[in-house]
């Protein structure tokens, strides 16, 4: 593989540990002029982690970075830009309160200096703008930004600074398909240009569309490295995994009565995000009904809806076959509804409760976990402990804070705590996000049992093959409305995409 | 009708202008802080130690404005304290910034005691005079309502007026405000968020200092202990009252210390017979509360004030 180009990025032997954990264990590659390289690895590989090191966030344990055959002084991200680095972070990193070019300026210009150039950045900004398909207002407020548009700016501020070297940590986790070719357009404008760009993420399909070169990270060491022209992709997905690849292949439904129904039912919104829209959705025993939709689309406002934390302020709206009154998450929990929150940290866990806990955390107050307002921690812990050996929940034991799980762990007790409840209807938010493979296939074989044993569940997911692979009728969300509900296999990803961009629901009112 | 003649008199806006000078000071010291992300609940006390530092190096000789330069320089220095425990230890800013108050309060009072063991009434210094602006000073009614102030008073409404340009209009303004907002921001800009905290830390006490100093170098001419009363509490709503901008605290300020200049010349009118004065002290804290409910709801809070910022945390 001897590359003609000159290598402008070089990485060595960078190793970095957090605690017990390896994240980077001797990491080393190049990248050359013009080329877009692929780093694809699970989420747990050492991706993210690998880039900040590379842009100084963090410091490394052992290895160097030379760019343009200077070597980069670890831990500032002050010299990376300099060097010609620029890095779009899977988090935004932009202030809310400032406008777009406030923030493409903020530490460009030195700090004791009177006069921030706005005119003159305006201009510059548009002619980027205009140059690399970056369509954005240069005098709006951030907060006023949709996500896509965050992203532009976020890539604005590495060209402002004029980066030779591009990092793009998984960049099209928050966009539509469509968002995501305009995002490529830009990529391959830059590389035209000369620029050369990393370019991060888990999904095979892309990594295959845009790269030149694919680096697999596994375990936080480099699996392997090929171009991308001599791969496909069901042999980068072996090289990620380190296995076989098994996509979960259900049965075919057999789809009952409906346990929720909705009907023309709204809620209001939150702050900024959606309420529902006059939506109507019927949850089928014994059936997978699928939520696509880039997120912030109202399938938050859905997910709380089914779970208890909003009730709906128009529309009808029955469980059971019997109207709802009144509704709270305490009522839901009664009706059968079995939640997997979207944030196992901030909502589905109390990270420095114990296991035991946690493991009752939504029945504590039922026998035989308390009776007369005591707890009976004897009951609970036999409960914590049949989860743990049931779901395969590898811990210290049940007395440990759930804190110190990863994150697999802690949502295969989430997992288990929701259906050794046996419930009626489960609300899975997200439940494979973050999780290693091997979780992640227990955690999905575990919702279709589910499913077959007569349960209607309701999966939200932002990933669209994770939809496709599960559902046995698939919804899309935009800006809180709700399309049909599409059976399996009759609408292809573009055909989704194409609702998810918000077009089609208006021929469907 | 004794409202219309208070609001009537020349001496009344003279006295305004007056009572507000430390307020704005301080409350533009706590602002800078805010913006950047760190709430400074040491303000009451360091506003102690910059009245007493003020004071006492003026005593032991120094000039009016180099005795100045102590306070300012007295409260920078709890400042970076502060900074250096709520910044890179990222430490409760509560606790850190009450324990502050308690520390720079119960020094000065120390301070005090230790230079001036003997004395049953506190020395006098020759503080700030009037300045007389010529043309302006000499205006009817004008010229003693608004012109009759000290340099300091002067100098506060400049204060307003460069922290307003400098949070607007220059780079480091722009990074400051990012830090109180994203400080990730900041940092994927290759800025330090700890310097740029501690900085507008140590800038902000400095100012609460000199808010402070005032009290003992220009409205009185001694050093008494409790003179500062609240006034650092006050700041700090007035922060929020004015939704973390120069110019509408400054309007919060000019407003709570008319309702005080009010209430001190109501308690001298027939109503004061009638009525204990307890009262009328309660009147500019009721109606600034009254204020801050009605002004402050839409207010757009710095979203990472109180939030400590780790690099590299994960």
């Amino acid at each position: 593989m001897a590359d003609p180009r000159p290598v402008v990025l070089k990485l060595e032997g960078i190793t970095k540990r957090f605690g017990t954990l390896t994240a980077n264990d001797a990491i080393g590659f190049a990248l050359h002029q013009g080329e877009v390289l692929a780093l694809l690895g699970e989420n747990g590989a050492g991706k993210t982690t690998l880039m900040n090191i590379l842009f100084g966030h963090y410091t490394a344990d052992a290895g160097t970075v030379e760019v343009m055959g200077q070597a980069l002084p670890p831990g500032q991200p002050g010299a990376a830009l300099a060097a010609g680095v620029g890095m779009v972070h899977q988090h935004f990193t932009l202030a809310d309160n400032l406008t777009v070019t406030e923030n493409i300026l903020i530490g460009t210009r030195p700090l004791w200096r009177g006069g921030l150039g706005r005119a003159e950045a305006r201009a510059r900004i548009a002619a980027l703008s205009r140059d690399f398909g970056l369509a954005v207002h240069p005098e709006a407020k951030v907060r006023t930004l949709s996500v896509g548009e965050c992203q532009r700016v976020e890539i604005l501020k590495a060209l402002y600074r004029e980066a030779r070297v591009l990092i793009l940590d998984e960049p099209t986790a928050v966009l539509t398909p469509q968002e995501t070719e305009a995002l490529f357009a830009t990529l391959k404008k830059a590389v035209d240009r000369g620029l050369s760009i990393i370019f991060i993420s888990h999904k095979l399909h892309e990594v295959m569309a845009v790269s030149d070169r694919v680096i697999v990270l596994r375990h936080g060491r480099v699996a392997g490295e090929v171009a991308t022209a001599e791969t496909d992709r069901h042999r980068l997905a072996e090289m990620m995994v380190g296995a076989e690849v098994r996509l979960p292949a259900p049965s075919l439904a057999r789809p009952g009565s409906a346990l929720m129904e909705l009907d023309a039912v709204s809620t209001p919104p939150e702050g900024t995000r959606p309420g529902l829209k006059s939506v109507s959705l019927a949850l089928r025993a014994g059936q997978i009904t699928g939520l696509a939709g880039v997120s912030g689309n109202g399938q938050g406002a859905l997910a709380d809806l089914v779970s208890g934390l909003a009730a709906p302020s128009a529309g009808r709206f029955e469980v059971a076959g019997a109207r709802v009154e009144r509704w709270s998450p305490r009522a839901a929990l009664q009706a059968g509804v079995g939640r997997i929150p979207e944030d196992r940290h901030a909502t589905g866990s109390i990270a420095d409760f114990t296991l035991t806990e946690n493991a009752v955390l939504e029945d504590y107050a039922r026998p035989p976990y308390s009776r007369r307002g005591w707890m009976n921690w004897r009951a609970a812990r036999a409960h914590a402990e049949k989860i743990i050996k049931d779901y395969d929940v590898r811990c210290p034991g049940p007395e440990a804070r759930i804190r110190l799980l990863s994150g697999g762990n802690m949502q295969k007790l989430i997992l288990g705590r929701a259906l050794e409840t046996a419930p009626r209807i489960i609300l899975a938010n997200q439940p494979v996000r973050g999780l290693d493979i091997g979780a992640l296939t227990y955690v999905q074989d575990r919702l279709i049992a589910a499913r077959d044993g007569g349960a209607a569940v309701l999966l939200i997911s932002e990933d669209l093959d994770e939809i496709l692979a599960l559902s046995d009728v698939i919804h899309v969300m935009s800006e809180g409305r709700l399309s049909p509900g599409f059976p399996r296999g009759t609408k292809t990803p573009a055909e989704l995409g194409v609702w998810m961009a918000g077009q089609g629901f208006d021929h469907a009112a | 009708m004794e409202i219309l003649d208070i609001l009537l008199s020349a001496s009344f806006w003279a006295a305004v202008l007056r009572i507000a000078s430390p307020l704005i000071f301080a409350t533009m010291g706590e602002l800078i802080c805010e913006r950047a992300g760190v709430l400074n609940l040491g303000i009451e006390g360091i506003m102690v130690a910059g009245a007493f530092a003020g004071w006492m190096a003026v005593y032991a000789g120094l000039g009016l404005w180099p005795g100045l330069l102590v306070a300012l320089l007295t409260g920078m220095a709890f400042g970076a304290l502060h900074g250096l425990l709520t910044v890179p230890f990222g430490l409760s800013q509560h606790v850190v910034g009450l324990g502050i108050t308690l520390l720079a309060t119960s020094s000065a009072y120390y301070a005090y005691r230790l230079s001036l063991p003997e004395v049953t009434s506190p020395p006098r210094i020759e503080p700030f005079q009037p300045v007389h602006i010529p043309g302006l000073s000499d205006l009817p009614f004008f010229g003693e309502a608004l012109f009759s102030q000290t340099a300091l008073t002067y100098l506060a409404f400049a204060c307003v007026i460069a922290v307003a340009l400098i949070l607007y209009r220059t780079p480091l303004g722009l990074a400051l405000r990012a830090a109180g907002e994203n400080p990730s921001a900041v940092e994927a800009q290759g800025l330090s968020v700890t310097a740029i905290r501690i900085g507008a830390v140590m800038a902000g006490s400095g100012l609460m200092a000199v808010g402070g100093a005032f009290l003992t170098m220009s409205a009185f001419s001694s050093f008494f202990f409790e003179m500062v009363n609240g006034r650092g509490w006050i700041c700090i709503a007035l922060v929020v009252f004015g939704a973390w901008r120069p110019g509408k605290a400054l309007i919060g300020a000019l407003l709570f210390a008319g309702f005080d200049a009010l209430q001190i010349r109501l308690q001298q009118t027939p109503l004061g017979a009638d009525i204990p004065y307890q009262v009328f002290l309660m009147v500019p804290y009721v109606l600034s509360i009254l204020a801050l409910v009605l002004m402050s709801r839409r207010a757009e809070v710095p979203a990472a004030l109180m939030t400590p910022y780790n690099r590299g945390d994960r």
